[in-house]
């Protein structure tokens, strides 16, 4: 088991508000680490600050590419001062120091989002090339070649597609390919965010409540698309989720905060039966626990 | 039970009617039915205007009245039908932009002969030079300022600084140092291109309202500089005999080396006007091309993403800083080769061309012509451009209202008018469905409804 992405002392204050207070963990690569906690516990803050939205008011975020030994440099890169170490068979990053467009480019890290953000005006197709923007920008000569015609742009706009094309055929939006995407329904419009995180070819995919307002067999649906993602692109992926099955069916290892605090960190099994993130969500004193759990049948 | 129905459909009409008219003579009291005039001993007396009142608050009640008895049951009757036959009536306009653009094109390329042959080589002169090069000019603004405000989605209300960078750029460069047209009009784009940077950099960490105040007070400040720095731009006097562009280095004009004498043709002033109406034509397309081009590079569906939604564009890598940037570089380098256009076709410019109401009209021939259309922008600067230099052709008016009507005084009015039927009518603009640049099986127009507006 390598570490991707290693979270250390996280906090961040909002004025008075701490909304994370000194959060440890370790996302493993390969794996699908769920954020869980109740409303309000400080899920997508966190990844806010992963993403670089946030600067985190302390803490540190690394994550690796290639080999693991790119970790022993860890101590030493966040004592000169940089975002970043590369080396030909791997590199480091320090995210907290990165604006959140690099943290997308260069430490490749995808996002979803809770409200849905897609271009709602722009067609399916459209969103998944917006999406591989950097590797046409460089294709077409960052416009200087591409607006007179010098250069393969024509090639790399070809493969572009062909990537959406693959995308859309996993996420079943291939027919809707050139419709607006404002004008799918829901669901499709989660897919659809999806497919567009995983053509920027990322590392880590975080996913904020992909589930959410999805029906039984949607969500179904969600759990097979996530648990392909993971083996055969060979990404990691980190998930905020409130709904259960989902979380429990298909992460390897769950992180579950309460009031910006971690308390339990652990596999699904272990968690579902901790007191502790019983007593979190159900918002009981953790010696009423047991009572409340006997109330409703657990 | 119909019978009923219809009658108190009439008294309501009537009433509507009624109280609209009301509402008219409250406003055009004061404006109309009154005026101040000064005799000669210099005292202020009042006149009234009863009939000429009268005659407007009637205007209106019957337009409602028309409103109320045939357009709307019309609307209505329109709207039911539409919504029982499920197929999707398409748009008149939808169907007509495929095939507009080429006959557009062709036409405004034949043009100038049409304006000779109809009207004569005299008769041509103000055809081409008020209705062709003063609305390409403008449709050449629009164009740029799309690249802004239709494609980035970034609210620009100082677009005018731009274009009076160019005109400056080229009036001081060529009258200081005799560059020729064609140097400068690049030149002359760039220097407005770096104007832009320059605002830009500061100025895009803002969004939406605060975007426009800034841009807004950027045109004036812009304006003022022209105004003060009066040893470089000689204030308000502006530069005069600026050099006019030459047909490739033989000038317009009468001695033996000009361009008639070298062509064996008998002088006439036609020459250099046709001359730069292709000039700027060709401008125009170019800018179209470009736009056209860039919309389907990485950059332009950048422009695009980022209008719909900026923290996305962030979350995929994209830099939107810079994605801003390229957008403000270039609609201002359009406007500075519009800008040298206009200074070396005027031979004359002063801060007085580019006060705040141009940049108004230029965004509201974007806006009107629908954000992001190409088509759209073109249509509406012949609206808005070729309309209201249509109105001081209006002499007929004259012999409806009197010889000492107008027309052009009420040039405002119109506009005004026209601004709110067709926000009404379209309140996206012109045209404001949405092309895909890009298509796996079949190319389908985006609705208007859907596309966002930006926000900054």
């Amino acid at each position: 088991m390598t570490a991707l992405l290693q979270v250390e002392h996280l906090t961040m204050r909002f004025g008075g508000l701490v909304a994370v207070n000194d959060l440890s963990f370790t996302a493993n690569r390969g794996d699908i680490t769920a954020l869980i906690g109740p409303n309000g516990a400080g899920k997508t803050t966190v990844f806010n600050c992963i993403t670089g939205f946030y600067k985190p008011s302390e803490g540190r975020i690394a994550l690796a590419h290639g080999t693991p030994a790119m970790w022993d440099e860890l101590e030493a890169l966040t004592r000169r001062d940089a975002r970043s170490i590369s080396r030909p068979d791997g590199a480091l990053f320090l995210l907290e120091r990165m604006p959140d467009y690099l943290v997308a480019q260069r430490a490749k890290v995808a996002r979803t989002f809770q409200n849905i953000r897609l271009f709602s005006g722009m067609s399916v197709l459209e969103n998944l090339l917006v999406a591989q923007h950097n590797p046409l920008m460089a294709a077409s000569g960052y416009t200087a070649l591409g607006i007179f015609g010098i250069g393969n742009y024509g090639g790399a706009e070809r493969a572009a597609i062909a990537k959406a094309r693959h995308w859309l055929d996993l996420t079943g939006l291939l027919d809707r390919a050139d419709d607006p995407a404002g004008d799918l329904p829901y669901g499709a419009q989660r897919r659809l965010e999806i497919a567009r995180a995983m053509c920027t070819d990322p590392v880590l995919l975080c996913l904020d409540e992909p589930a959410a307002g999805l029906n039984p067999r949607e969500s179904a649906e969600l759990n097979e698309l996530i648990l392909r993602i993971r083996t055969d692109h060979d990404v990691s992926v980190l998930l905020i989720e409130h709904d259960m099955s989902v979380v429990m069916k298909i992460s390897d290892h769950v992180v579950v905060l309460d009031y910006g605090v971690k308390i339990a960190d652990d596999a699904p099994a272990a968690v579902r039966d901790d007191p502790k993130v019983i007593a979190a969500y159900l918002g009981v004193e953790d010696r009423e626990v047991g009572k409340v759990e006997a109330e409703v049948g657990l | 039970m119909a019978k009923p129905a219809a009658e108190t459909n009439l008294a309501r009409a009537f009433k509507d009617a009624g109280f609209w008219a009301l509402v008219a003579s409250g406003l055009f009291l004061p404006l109309i039915g009154f005026r101040t005039l000064q005799d000669i001993r210099n005292e202020l007396t009042l006149e009234t205007r009863w009939p000429l009142f009268f005659a407007f608050v009637a205007i209106v009640a019957a337009a409602r009245l028309l409103h109320n008895l045939v357009i709307a049951p019309w609307r209505e009757q329109r709207r039911s039908v539409a919504a029982r036959t499920a197929t999707e009536v398409p748009h008149w306009s939808t169907r007509f932009t495929g095939i507009l653009a080429p006959c557009a094109i062709g036409f405004v390329l034949v043009y100038p002969a049409i304006a000779v042959w109809a009207a004569g080589t005299g008769g041509a002169v103000k055809w081409i030079d008020n209705f062709g090069i003063q609305i390409l000019i403008y449709v050449m603004l629009g164009f740029g300022l799309n690249i802004v405000v239709g494609l980035a989605g970034l609210l620009d209300l100082g677009y005018v600084a731009f274009y009076a960078v160019g005109a400056y750029s080229y009036a001081l460069l060529a009258q200081n140092f005799g560059l020729s047209f064609f140097m400068l009009l690049p030149l002359a784009g760039i220097l407005a291109a770096l104007w832009g940077l320059m605002l830009g950099f500061p100025v895009l960490r803002l969004r939406g309202d605060y975007l426009a105040i800034v841009t807004l007070a950027f045109g004036e400040i812009i304006r003022l500089v022209l105004i003060n720095w009066v040893p470089v731009t000689n204030g308000y006097a502006g530069i005069t005999g600026i050099p006019r562009p030459t047909f490739f280095g033989i000038p317009f004009n009468v001695s033996d080396e000009g361009f008639a004498a070298t062509f064996g043709l008998t002088f006439s002033p036609i020459h250099r006007l046709i001359f730069l109406y292709y000039i700027i034509l060709g401008l125009a397309l170019l800018t179209s091309f470009v736009t056209v081009r860039l919309r389907r590079l990485p950059v332009g569906r950048a422009w695009e993403a980022l209008r719909e939604d900026e923290i996305a564009c962030r979350s995929l890598g994209i830099n939107t800083t810079n994605t801003k940037l390229t957008a403000f570089a270039i609609g201002a380098g359009f406007g500075g080769f519009a800008g040298s256009f206009f200074a070396a076709r005027q031979g004359f410019i002063s801060p007085e061309s580019f006060t705040f109401m141009e940049s108004a009209t230029i965004l509201s021939i974007v806006v009107l012509g629908g954000m992001g259309s190409q088509i759209g922008v073109a249509v509406a600067a012949v609206v808005m451009i070729g309309g209201t230099e249509a109105l001081r052709e209006l002499d007929v008016l004259k012999q409806v209202f009197g010889s000492d009507f107008d027309p052009t005084q009420y040039r405002m009015l119109l506009f005004g008018f026209a601004m709110v039927l067709i926000m009404v009518v379209r309140p996206r603009g012109l045209i404001s469905t949405r092309q895909a640049s890009v298509h796996l099986a079949e190319r389908k127009k985006i609705s208007g409804a859907l596309v966002r507006e930006g926000h900054g």
